[in-house]
């Protein structure tokens, strides 16, 4: 906490000399964050405080809700009393709110040359060529495995499908499964899905059918559940995994029962206090199974963004200016905070294993493009059926025609 | 000062005769006017309001726009989702019944005078009190597929694991039991208030005449359980139709959307985190809401005819 605090200080300071010396801020500022688990609630409290900090006549008011909790209040939140700033995230999923003008355009921030460092992100932040909010995190998805079982079983870190399914062949002969998952709420499907797919047809071919522009019952999507279904015979997901939230699936890979876990980097920190220590745990991408497709990579973004009723958007912005600079990012991203990835490009990353892994692989290694995650990239109600019919083939894959002509017919009615 | 005291009076007088004169007809609405100003502006209002969005598609947000009767067309003639609600929403409706003589013979068996029977009363009635949400998660602990205590009773007799909140054609039913475990609670406190008022004389007389066991049951006890058996039938329905908590707790709706009913399925439509659809949401609950008027309806007018009879 003190080493927090000292950091605190000295962003204070070098922030102060840097840009916000010439604004006076005056007034409240109010700010509804989703930030609630126990890291990102310290992370948000620490900026509020700081920020509340640097400016002697403006009061920060912070006020965490429950991160599942305000996927449905939000709505609520930001048009009866609205606050000045909240917490959301990139790409589809802010798409409601912007239509309905709940969102305000912060399209002249984005013009400023220091949100060039942020360039990574601008099209995940764009809707009809405005931007409506900053990131200020983002995390890198893929197979988080036990290194060693596979350095017991003598495997190694596979490249190709073939591979995988040969080292998936040999975990299940020594009596364990290859993936542990967990469907209950839905999403863990829509990353398998998202992989396979984009790795099959490509980011392209992924993309155009998050936007409505190809029909379910293509033969390459059929191809995407094909090879998704020679996992599912081989039995190489935990049994019962409809049953599971992510977290109570994580049990199977800590007692070893499972290998390997296809999931984002916030599970790392899961998987550290069960105590598995880095000798124990590893990371690779997810492996190629077409080789003429490059790599697509799931990293979803996750942001603030100033409410079109704000009532102090000066003060909004410069919280927006601050959360994205590039010490700021540095700090709330590193492996005592929130441990994930920095969005600036002038940031540094925090030294961890995980979180350097996943920088290089979506820094040099995901040629064909940056996914948001399915129920980002899909409309919010083509991601809901569609991460049903996915459960529902991970359990029964036969019913796999049912399941297709079901989300072509809600293709058809959604993006008319 | 005096002339002012006697024309005031003289005022409140007047207003006080004409009050008088009303009394008995005035009275009562005048302390139901809270109630009804209340009840109709959080109960009667919102229902037109539901019914006027019902013909709308709406993102709760944006304006909305008419589309007629289409929201219903849809959900009446090629909504899956519907249908497993709809379906679901009757399996509830019949097996919740069974909360009904599950209380009266529970409600048999603690009406008795032996020591400690309070205490068996309060555990037997404790799954009532407890929050449903508590229940959901007491009972997918207890179907856990692999630790779960379930299985490890089945085990003791040889049978395999099963996972029934896992299994499509199962969920609904192990959430139903789980419904009808405060249920039952429910209807046996219903029954025991209700035993406390049978007539001993009359208990005395049939004895006299030779009746035991069912018979006196069926010919004797229950007749005059009539009143708690209603009540217990009224919240018992009410009950089924309303079911979400335990659905949202146990399953959310899943595996594969197969334990939605239709207050689930509105929830989700309307308000649920990729629930953009206002008008659709507010479709089902009009549907809802008549599928409930039709009991009450019964209900009310069963009421009315007993009081009838009274008379």
């Amino acid at each position: 906490m003190n080493r927090t605090l000292k950091a605190s200080v000295l962003g204070v300071a070098a922030l102060g000399l840097m840009s916000t010396s010439a604004l006076a801020l005056e007034g409240t500022l109010r700010i509804i964050s989703d930030m609630s688990n126990p890291a990102p609630r310290a992370v948000m409290e620490g900026l509020a405080a700081e920020f509340d900090e640097m400016h002697p006549d403006l009061t920060v008011e912070l006020e965490i809700v429950d991160r599942e909790a305000w996927k449905t209040q939000i709505r609520n939140a930001l048009s009866a009393n609205p606050p000045d700033v909240v917490n959301w995230y990139a790409a589809n999923r802010m798409l409601p709110y912007v239509n309905a003008g709940l969102f305000m355009d912060v399209s002249d921030l984005w013009d400023e040359p220091e949100f060039a460092a942020l360039a990574s992100t601008e099209g995940a932040m764009t809707i009809d060529g405005k931007q409506w909010g900053v990131p200020y995190t983002y995390y890198q998805w893929g197979v988080y495995y036990r290194e060693d079982i596979f350095n017991e079983l003598g495997l190694s870190e596979p490249a190709t499908w073939e591979e995988e399914l040969a080292n998936c062949q040999a975990i299940l002969d020594s009596g364990r499964k290859c993936y542990t998952i967990g469907t209950k709420f839905l999403w863990t499907a829509g990353g398998w899905f998202d992989y396979i797919n984009s790795r099959t047809n490509g980011y392209d071919f992924h993309i155009a059918l998050a936007r409505g522009e190809v029909e379910w019952t293509d033969p390459r999507v059929r191809q995407t559940f094909e090879n998704w279904r020679q996992l599912i015979d081989m039995g190489a997901f935990i049994d019962d995994h409809q049953t599971y939230s992510w977290q109570e699936a994580l049990p199977f890979i800590l007692e070893g029962e499972a290998t390997a876990y296809l999931m984002g980097n916030f599970a790392v920190a899961a998987m550290r206090d069960g105590g598995l220590d880095d000798s124990m745990l590893d990371f690779y991408q997810f492996p190629v199974i077409n080789p003429n497709v490059d790599f697509a990579e799931d990293a979803p973004t996750d942001t603030f963004h100033i409410a079109s009723g704000a009532q102090n958007v000066e003060a909004a912005k410069e919280f927006l200016r601050f959360v994205t600079s590039p010490d700021v990012q540095t700090r709330i991203n590193g492996g005592d905070a929130l441990g994930q990835l920095p969005v600036n490009a002038n940031s540094s990353v925090a030294d961890d294993e995980f979180i350097q892994q996943g920088f290089e692989m979506l820094s040099n290694n995901a040629g064909g493009g940056i996914m948001q995650f399915f129920d980002r990239d899909f409309p919010a109600e083509m991601a809901s059926v569609g991460m049903e019919g996915l459960q529902e083939f991970m359990v029964f894959p036969d019913n796999l025609d049912d399941i297709l002509e079901r989300l072509e017919d809600a293709r058809q009615r959604i993006y008319e | 000062m005096a002339t002012v005291t006697a024309s005031s009076g003289d005022a409140t007088g007047a207003r006080r005769g004409w009050y008088k004169r009303n009394e008995i007809a005035l009275t009562p609405w005048l302390f139901l006017i809270p109630g009804i100003l209340f009840f109709a502006v959080y109960v009667i209002i919102p229902i037109f309001q539901s019914v006027w969005i019902s013909f709308h598609e709406w993102d709760g947000l944006g304006t909305m726009e008419w589309v007629g009767t289409a929201n219903y067309e849809r959900l009446l003639t090629d909504d899956r989702k519907f249908d497993v609600s709809f379906w679901n929403n009757v399996r509830w409706l019949f097996l919740y019944l069974l909360a009904i003589p599950a209380g009266l013979f529970i409600a048999l068996f603690l009406n008795q005078t032996v020591f400690g029977i309070r205490l068996y009363k309060s555990l037997f009635f404790f799954p009532f009190v407890i929050s449903q949400v508590v229940v959901g998660l007491v009972f997918s602990w207890f179907y856990l597929p692999r630790e779960g205590l379930l299985n490890a009773l089945l085990a003791v007799f040889g049978m395999g694991p099963v996972n029934i909140l896992g299994d499509p054609n199962l969920a609904t039913y192990g959430i139903i039991a789980a419904g009808l475990w405060p249920q039952t609670a429910y209807c046996m406190i219903l029954y025991l208030t209700g035993l406390n008022a049978v007539d001993p004389e009359q208990v005395e007389a049939a004895r006299l005449d030779g009746a035991k066991g069912w018979k006196m049951l069926w010919y004797v006890i229950l007749p005059q359980l009539k009143p708690a058996t209603f009540i217990a039938f009224v919240v018992t329905i009410i009950g089924a139709l309303r079911s979400f908590d335990l659905i949202s707790v146990m399953t959310n709706g899943g595996p594969f959307g197969s334990t939605r009913v239709l207050s689930f399925y509105m929830f989700e439509e309307s308000l649920s985190e990729f629930g953009f659809r206002m008008g659709y949401g507010a479709a089902i609950a009009v549907v809802l809401f008549f599928l409930m008027l039709f009991f009450i309806a019964y209900f009310l007018y069963s009421m009315w005819r007993d009081e009838k009879g009274a008379r």
